[in-house]
């Protein structure tokens, strides 16, 4: 009987954290990053997650050579923070691309919500991280993955335009329906980009539960989760949740490690699963339907929508202020703004800025180095009215060069 | 069988000075709604803002105090009882004698109204504020022993003496309520007498309770009360009787107000520094601070300095129509007190819909999530709230919708409930 696939897929990603940025700066000062936040988030997390989950991760590559394969999503600004306050990592992670094992996927180079703003700053972003990917990892990504795992049909499109041919996304309840996430599925307007569904159950399982001692089936062991696997309905799970997940939201004293490093043995010896990477279950497996999701979804909070980034007005009006000056920025060309422009794009300033209070409250507030949204939109603004400010002063100063060297060749 | 309590305030509408009349209120009409009965005493001569020597020299004596009076049908649990005295609040002992002093220069002619026998107001110059509360305890003792009751409730260091008097001669538990301590109103030079009043009242206490966990806290650290006794239960408002106000502005600039007694307590200075440095960036606004106090012609000596003044206006004290109108030219009120136990002025800005800048050093802050919160030392961050409720529309908008929503939630029915819950506790 043909094996059925374990899919892992972890999310790398660190936002360029703001200095408190006030008023009075703005117009005066463009340095914008809490330069000591970052170093000692990225050094912290490096030392907790980043390294020895690699470490695990090679070892098990060295054990079960090609039978045991992950894949990674690497944003932009995690790679650029990594370069500044901890190059090991990066290191280590072309130590993993160099044992063919693990797959490089592609996303928005700065964690952006830019596929809803339009096709052509979607696609210059998306873009700009391969490029990255190709030159740190030596492979050109065929599969994507959206921020936050967004996805609606029309973001397919654009996405299978782009060239993938295979894409992430949620397995969100509303609108899979009857049907499981456990199959695969191509997009409803172009059918070539086939799309792997998240099993929010089993990844959440190790992601959020693993360690809560209230939960009723604390502590999880490899060999528990491979009986549920095994349980499982369909031709593939796949297991997609942040990288941070080990070491970092649960902590090495969980034995976190431990489970990721006895997880393929129990596998091998217990069910009937192999692990394959993303493009290689989309080319297996032959996909039953297309998905029809009219509205986007994505991987976070009880609604799988957008309302943790977009939707409340601090969130609507910063997002929008912060795009309308998208034209200029990509006309000028200055390195310089185009970095700053790439931080202050990062979904999870918008995060910061959410004001839903309920169930999810502790999630967000466990993400937010802001004491309420309000602090963050007061700080995002600042930061941001400085940036349109240098933008604007940048744009009328080149526009004035080329009317002057028009009018001199006019002259001449 | 229904709780009766014995209430010992000091200030009831419509004749407030501040804050604790209202509260009284709020909770009194709560504890009606759920059954609870109150017998509310209070000096007679508190109130207004006019704190006139001739109301509180007209004061009676105790032999002809019983005044009560059903105050409409709707509080038929109530019963008020006036008693003769000096007491004026919001003030401290050595401002009372001078104001007294003053008085009774301008209006010696009144002194022969006064006082029978052994409770006789010394009148000319000894006049003070520690004597005043020790004859409302006299006076507490005698209501003690005539009526019946379950529970005795304070509020606030004025009425300990009466409630520890009230406890002595009945035998009754006794409430303290804290709505303020000597800390918030004076800093660290507090007043010996008021703090060992304050500290006695806690102590003999069965239950303190405190309007928010920043008195809790206080309470606890600062007096050293146990923290099992000590309960919080939030402040809430009104707004049944409230009426949206149009006005007609005079100035087309955005309008930033301080409202409340210009005093140490308050924090007025850094209103006065964060407004400063808003201007030097953001021309299009004026700032107002409305009210008065001991810190007002200091304040002002301070804009003068700083060169603002075509910009920084002074009002005076507001009362009445005056303070709902001034929110009503508001677009956006700063609370930047350096201690403030509650506040309420911040949940009235919202009920008008303004976005509110309140200090971290506040009780209030604990209940709202739709106001900015800033420490009141930090004029850097309070000049960028002020900053950016002016600059981005989205967020002053965003703040006034939904501020005024949460306020609307703040019930004193809840207050009351917790209150009858604790009363219901102590008669066991």
């Amino acid at each position: 009987m043909e094996k059925r696939t374990l899919c892992l897929y972890f999310q790398v990603h660190q936002p360029v954290r703001l200095r408190k940025y006030h008023f009075f700066d703005i117009g005066k000062n463009n340095d914008y990053y809490d330069d000591f936040a970052n170093r000692t988030y990225t050094r912290k997390i490096a030392d907790r997650c980043y390294l020895p989950a690699n470490r695990v991760i090679l070892d098990l590559i060295k054990k079960y050579g090609k039978n045991f394969k992950v894949a990674f999503s690497i944003t932009g600004l995690a790679i650029e923070q990594f370069q500044k306050y901890a190059p090991e990592v990066i290191d280590s992670f072309k130590e993993l691309a160099a044992t063919g094992s693990v797959e490089f996927l592609a996303e928005t180079y700065s964690h952006s919500l830019a596929c809803l703003v339009d096709e052509a700053e979607f696609k210059r972003q998306v873009k700009r991280h391969s490029e990255v990917m190709k030159d740190l990892f030596g492979m050109k990504p065929v599969t994507f993955r959206n921020t936050e795992l967004v996805y609606s049909d029309e973001i397919g499109e654009m996405v299978a335009n782009m060239g993938y041919t295979t894409m992430l996304t949620e397995g969100a309840r509303h609108i899979l329906g009857w049907k499981s996430p456990n199959y695969l599925y191509t997009n409803s307007i172009n059918p070539k980009l086939r799309l792997l569904l998240k099993n929010f159950r089993l990844s959440d399982d190790i992601a959020f539960r693993f360690s809560d001692q209230n939960w009723d089936q604390w502590p999880l062991t490899a060999e528990k989760y491979v009986s549920w696997l095994t349980a499982a309905d369909g031709e593939i799970v796949n297991l997609f949740m942040d990288y941070e997940t080990f070491g970092e939201h649960q902590s090495a004293g969980t034995g976190i490690f431990d489970f990721l490093a006895a997880l393929p043995g129990q596998v091998f010896a217990n069910s009937d699963f192999e692990f394959l990477t993303p493009k290689e279950a989309a080319a297996k497996h032959q996909p039953v339907a297309p998905l029809h999701v009219p509205y986007p979804i994505s991987w976070a909070d009880e609604e799988r929508d957008l309302t943790a980034w977009l939707g409340n007005e601090l969130q609507n009006e910063a997002f929008e202020e912060l795009y309308k000056t998208r034209e200029k920025v990509n006309a000028l060309k200055d390195e310089a703004l185009i970095h700053d422009y790439n931080c202050l794009q990062a979904s999870d300033h918008f995060y910061y800025m959410c004001t839903k209070l309920f169930a999810d409250g502790d999630i967000h507030s466990y993400f937010t180095p802001y004491a309420t949204p309000y602090e963050a939109f007061i700080n995002y603004m600042n930061v941001l009215s400085d940036f349109i400010l240098r933008v604007d002063n940048e744009y009328e100063k080149q526009k004035g060069k080329t009317s002057k060297r028009t009018k001199k060749t006019t002259k001449e | 069988m229904e709780t009766r309590v014995l209430m010992f305030g000091w200030e009831f509408p419509p004749h407030i000075a501040g804050g604790l009349g209202t509260a009284c209120l709020g909770l009194t009409k709560g504890l009606a709604k759920q059954g609870v009965q109150v017998l509310f005493v209070m000096p007679r001569a508190s109130g207004d803002e006019d704190q006139s020597a001739a109301k509180i020299i007209n004061a009676s004596d105790v032999e002809a105090l019983y005044d009560y009076r059903d105050i409409e049908e709707y509080w038929k649990n109530i019963r008020f009882m006036e008693v003769g005295s000096n007491l004026i609040p919001y003030m401290d002992p050595e401002r009372f004698e001078r104001e007294v002093n003053r008085n009774v220069h301008e209006r010696t002619e009144e002194h022969k109204i006064g006082f029978k026998n052994k409770y006789q107001f010394s009148g000319k110059y000894g006049a003070n504020l520690m004597e005043e509360v020790g004859r409302y305890a006299v006076v507490a003792a005698t209501i003690a022993r005539q009526q019946q009751f379950d529970v005795i409730h304070a509020h606030d260091w004025l009425t300990y003496a009466a409630g520890i008097a009230a406890k002595r001669v009945s035998g009754k538990p006794l409430v303290v309520h804290v709505h303020a301590t000597e800390f918030d109103r004076s800093g660290e030079n507090i007043n010996t007498l008021v703090y060992n009043l304050e500290r006695q009242g806690m102590e003999e206490a069965d239950r303190v309770i405190t309007v928010s966990n920043w008195t809790r806290d206080i309470v606890v650290r600062r007096y050293g009360i146990p923290p099992e006794k000590v309960v919080t239960v939030h402040n809430a408002v009104d707004f049944q009787s409230y009426s949206d106000m149009k006005v007609e502005r005079g100035v087309k600039e955005k309008v930033v107000t301080f409202l409340g007694r210009i005093t140490y307590q308050k924090g007025p200075e850094y209103f006065i520094e964060a407004a400063n440095k808003v201007l030097q960036r953001y021309p299009n606004v004026r700032f107002v601070m409305a009210g008065s106090g001991d810190l007002m012609d200091r304040s002002i000596r301070r804009v003068a300095k700083l060169k603002i003044a075509t910009k920084f206006h002074f009002t005076g004290f507001l009362r009445g129509q005056d303070v709902q109108k001034m929110f009503a030219y508001s677009d956006v009120y700063v609370m930047p007190s350096v201690s403030e136990p509650f506040g309420i002025s911040p949940l009235e800005a919202m009920r008008s819909g303004v976005p509110t800048i309140i200090s971290k050093q506040s009780g209030v802050a604990e209940v709202l999530k739709h106001a900015i919160k800033v420490d009141f030392w930090d004029v850097n961050a309070l000049a960028d709230a002020i900053y950016a409720l002016l600059a981005y529309p989205a967020l002053s908008q965003f703040a006034s919708k939904y501020g005024l929503d949460e306020v609307n939630t703040l019930k004193w029915e809840n207050a009351a409930f917790k209150l009858k819950q604790i009363y219901e506790e102590l008669k066991r």
